[in-house]
């Protein structure tokens, strides 16, 4: 500690010690990039001509013990730095996909709605609607690692083993048609691993190959003969909202001279209230059963929300669903096979979520909802009691 | 969801058309203005007293002046962007609630009593630190421009989105306050090896990316306040990256680490996402510097010409990720010919310019465009000349020239010219 203490002394007493930093930190900002891509990067000038000023040594913080950087320390390189000890194959792999990822990204990685692509896409790259995926456009297999390890799944990031990670990475290099089903990766089969698509990627050239054509005096006057509309976005027609303000604008115009008096009116969304139907009290369920429950919902929280402040994602907010009538939470869009149930009147009940929860594309055929079911009652049993327990 | 008390941006919009046309017309010297003659309530009762507002907020009669979203661009609003209404704003600085939002997964309720910087990696010291640190290396304040590299990215295939907020509004301009971040490594010490950094973000997301050494101790810093208040939560609170000229995405909110290593990471940010690919099904990668740009706020689709015609004020932005904008021209017929505009207001590095155009409207149509030059000699390019060189799949970067047709009612509306 006063080792230390002393290396990170401020001020320009320490002589001595500042000297020997100064030349540390010279060596460091030294650019090792070419010309070029410091002219990209749109560097000072200043720092190749004027001398390095000696940095001042700010003596704060604390030292890390290993334990914390062991704990944040994550990142995985191209090169293997960073690979955890560990191994998944293929099959494992799938299970724990379907599991955690299907639900937004498909049984076979071709996604649900606008979620990100993960398979397929070979040989698009060059065509009107390239499809990026880890096979047709990733360069490094550690991206994968990397990701997967860090921020999935979507709302449970961090929530995977070692090997959970090592055997997802494997299903998806399976899904990408790049391994055979017996496939198993490790510290050693990522080392042998090269994606298809590395070589396809180069630094920033835009120094060599723009710059030049778009510097220099443009033309001020005369430029054109004549100038054609190409291209409307009024034709394509996807922006949001200010359509109404548009069309009020036009209204006005259409009245001329004519005084238009402009009522403020409150753009009310017509109240579509679903009566909630009386059913009798679930029995209430132990705090432990409840636990339980919330540890099952996670593998519900990329698309549902649930307590206060709820909302609708993906899927409908679950507050208060036990015993509500199906297809009902104000403001979500459901597919049309839950706005049949509302109009049939279904209300779910305890047995009724059991059933569509077991298997929800058998209970509600065309559900958007690609969540594959829950097999074990206990979780069955235990979701339902969580859910349960944000009752109104 | 519309305001209460005031009255909807329909009915404003409305009245404004309608007074509009009825000035252009000349009939509006009826009689004398109620606004006027009469007492209007506030001239007559109290207002609200100093205990109303303890952290004040815009009239309700700008309600209609925030960020919006492009429902059908993503999945889900947490993993989405929101859009700054360019044409409603003024000067150089963004207010730090109209700021555009992007995150990857959701807003960080981050407690800074139990966030923590790390520095870790080729350095001669890992350390931590809270907060409180931070705060004891020199603090500096400096303007600068943080640009999404997706904005404008909607249009490479054509005209697609009505409004400058949609198709640029991914930008925002403000003064940070926070220490330089070689400070904050020189107190690590990094190794010779160092060339590279990974910051890495507390969110659920772990954004990290890596960032030449030579960029970090140049001028990024690690910023804890926004225009003279501490970080919006939506913008990294209670501490982010500030990467001056570079694209958005390397600006990680949420802070929690900077590791130090010999090589880039090639973490997803940087490979499936933000990078380049080019026609020929190549990729450019590490594009990080934002070239100069420009945008006529007003007029524009949300922001029509409802006066008629006579004296009339066009106005901008424009900015460079190399530097600043000592010009703009601006084109009024589709770049037959164009005009020099007007600078005003600060010129400083890396930061968003202002620009106006004050010319007499003959109520015909126009063709508005306006282009940037930059203290490099950089002129920003047509979208076909940046189309020509790399295609129309690469979604980032496009600093094309943008085109609004302003009918004769000044009406305006997103089309491409050629």
């Amino acid at each position: 500690m006063s080792k230390l203490a002393n290396l990170m002394v401020p001020g320009v007493a320490g002589a001595g010690v500042m000297i020997g930093a100064a030349y540390m930190l010279a060596n460091t900002m030294v650019p090792e990039v070419h010309a070029p891509v410091a002219e990209t990067m749109g560097l000072t000038a200043k720092a190749e001509s004027a001398p390095a000023p000696v940095p001042m040594v700010y003596a704060l913080g604390r030292p890390a013990t290993p334990e914390e950087v062991a704990a944040w320390d994550i990142d995985v390189r191209p090169d293997g730095h960073g690979l955890p000890d560990g191994s998944g194959d293929v099959w494992t792999g799938e299970e724990l996909y379907i599991d955690n990822c299907a639900v937004c990204h498909g049984d076979f990685g071709e996604a649900i709605g606008r979620w990100p692509v993960l398979a397929g896409g070979q040989g698009s790259l060059t065509d009107d609607r390239p499809v990026k995926t880890i096979g047709s456009y990733w360069p490094y297999l550690s991206t994968v690692y990397d990701y997967v390890n860090r921020a999935m799944p979507f709302g449970n990031a961090q929530s995977l083993s070692d090997d959970e990670v090592y055997a997802i990475t494997a299903y998806l290099l399976y899904l990408n048609d790049l391994v055979d089903d017996d496939f198993v990766l490790d510290q050693e089969s990522f080392a042998a691993f090269e994606m298809p698509n590395q070589p396809a990627f180069y630094m920033d050239d835009r120094a060599d190959t723009e710059y030049a054509l778009f510097t220099g005096e443009p033309c001020m006057t005369n430029c054109a003969e004549t100038v054609q509309i190409t291209a409307r976005a009024a034709v394509v027609d996807v922006t949001p909202e200010d359509e109404a303000a548009r069309e009020a604008r036009a209204a006005a115009h259409e009245a001329e001279e004519a005084v238009v008096e402009v009522a403020a009116v409150a753009a009310e969304p017509a109240a579509v209230e679903a009566e909630p139907v009386a059913v009798t009290e679930p029995a209430a369920a132990g705090p432990d059963l409840i636990a339980a429950g919330e540890k099952v919902f996670k593998k519900c929280a990329a698309c549902h929300q649930v307590g206060d402040g709820a909302r609708n994602r993906s899927g409908p907010a679950l507050n208060n669903i036990l015993g509500h009538p199906a297809g009902a939470v104000d403001g979500f869009r459901y597919s049309s096979v839950f706005q049949d149930m509302q109009a049939a009147g279904l209300v779910w009940t305890e047995d009724e979520l059991a059933a569509f929860l077991t298997a929800p594309k058998t209970y509600a055929a065309g559900t958007k909802m690609s969540f594959r079911g829950l097999s074990d009652e206990e979780d069955l049993t235990a979701v339902i009691a969580y859910l349960g327990s944000f009752a109104e | 969801m519309t305001d209460r008390t005031g009255p909807t941006r329909r009915a404003l919009l409305g009245a404004m058309a309608a007074g509009g046309a009825a000035a252009a017309a000349g009939i509006a010297r009826a009689g004398s203005d109620p606004a006027i003659t009469e007492i209007q309530p506030w001239m007559q009762e109290l207002g609200e007293g100093v205990d109303a507002r303890p952290y004040g907020t815009p009239s309700r009669f700008e309600a209609h002046v925030k960020r919006r979203n492009v429902e059908w661009l993503t999945a889900d609003p947490v993993s989405s962007v929101n859009f700054t209404p360019l044409h409603e704003m003024e000067g150089i600085i963004t207010p730090n609630g109209l700021c555009f939002e992007r995150h990857h997964a959701g807003i960080a309720d981050v407690d800074p009593s139990v966030h923590r910087l790390m520095i870790n990696g080729l350095v001669d010291r890992e350390l931590v630190f809270t907060m409180e640190d931070l705060a004891r290396f020199p603090r500096h304040n400096r303007v600068y421009f943080l640009e999404c590299a997706a904005n404008s990215g909607m249009e490479w295939r054509g005209a697609q989105l009505n409004g400058c907020q949609f198709t640029h509004g991914m930008i925002h301009n403000v003064m940070y306050t926070g220490v330089m971040l070689r400070d904050v490594l020189n107190a690590a010490g990094v190794q010779t090896a160092g060339k590279w950094i990974l910051p890495e973000g507390a969110d659920a997301s772990g954004m990290t990316r890596s960032i030449p050494m030579e960029k970090a101790l140049d001028d990024c810093m690690i910023a804890t306040h926004m225009n003279g208040e501490r970080l919006r939560p939506e913008q990294g609170y209670p501490v982010r990256l500030v990467v001056p000229g570079w694209e958005g995405n390397m600006w990680v909110k949420w802070l929690r680490r900077i590791e130090v290593g010999d090589q880039p990471w090639h973490h997803r940010e940087e490979t499936s996402k933000y990078t380049d690919l080019l026609a020929d099904g190549q990729a450019r990668r590490f594009t990080w510097a934002m070239d100069a740009k420009s945008v006529i706020t007003n007029p524009s689709p949300q922001a029509p010409l409802t006066h008629g015609p006579g004296p009339t004020v066009l106005t901008g932005v424009a900015w460079s990720g190399r530097g600043t904008i000592p010009r703009v021209d601006v084109t009024l017929d589709g770049g037959k010919n164009w005009h020099q505009a007007r600078m005003d207001g600060p010129s400083l590095d890396k930061s968003m310019h202002r620009f106006y155009f004050d010319f007499e409207w003959d109520g015909k149509p126009l063709l508005l465009q306006s282009r940037a030059h930059d203290s490099t000699g950089y002129v920003q390019p047509t979208k076909n000349q940046l189309r020509a060189v790399r295609g129309e799949n690469s979604i980032y970067h496009n600093n094309g020239i943008q085109t609004w047709h302003v009918d004769a009612r000044g009406e305006a509306e997103n089309v491409e010219i050629g």
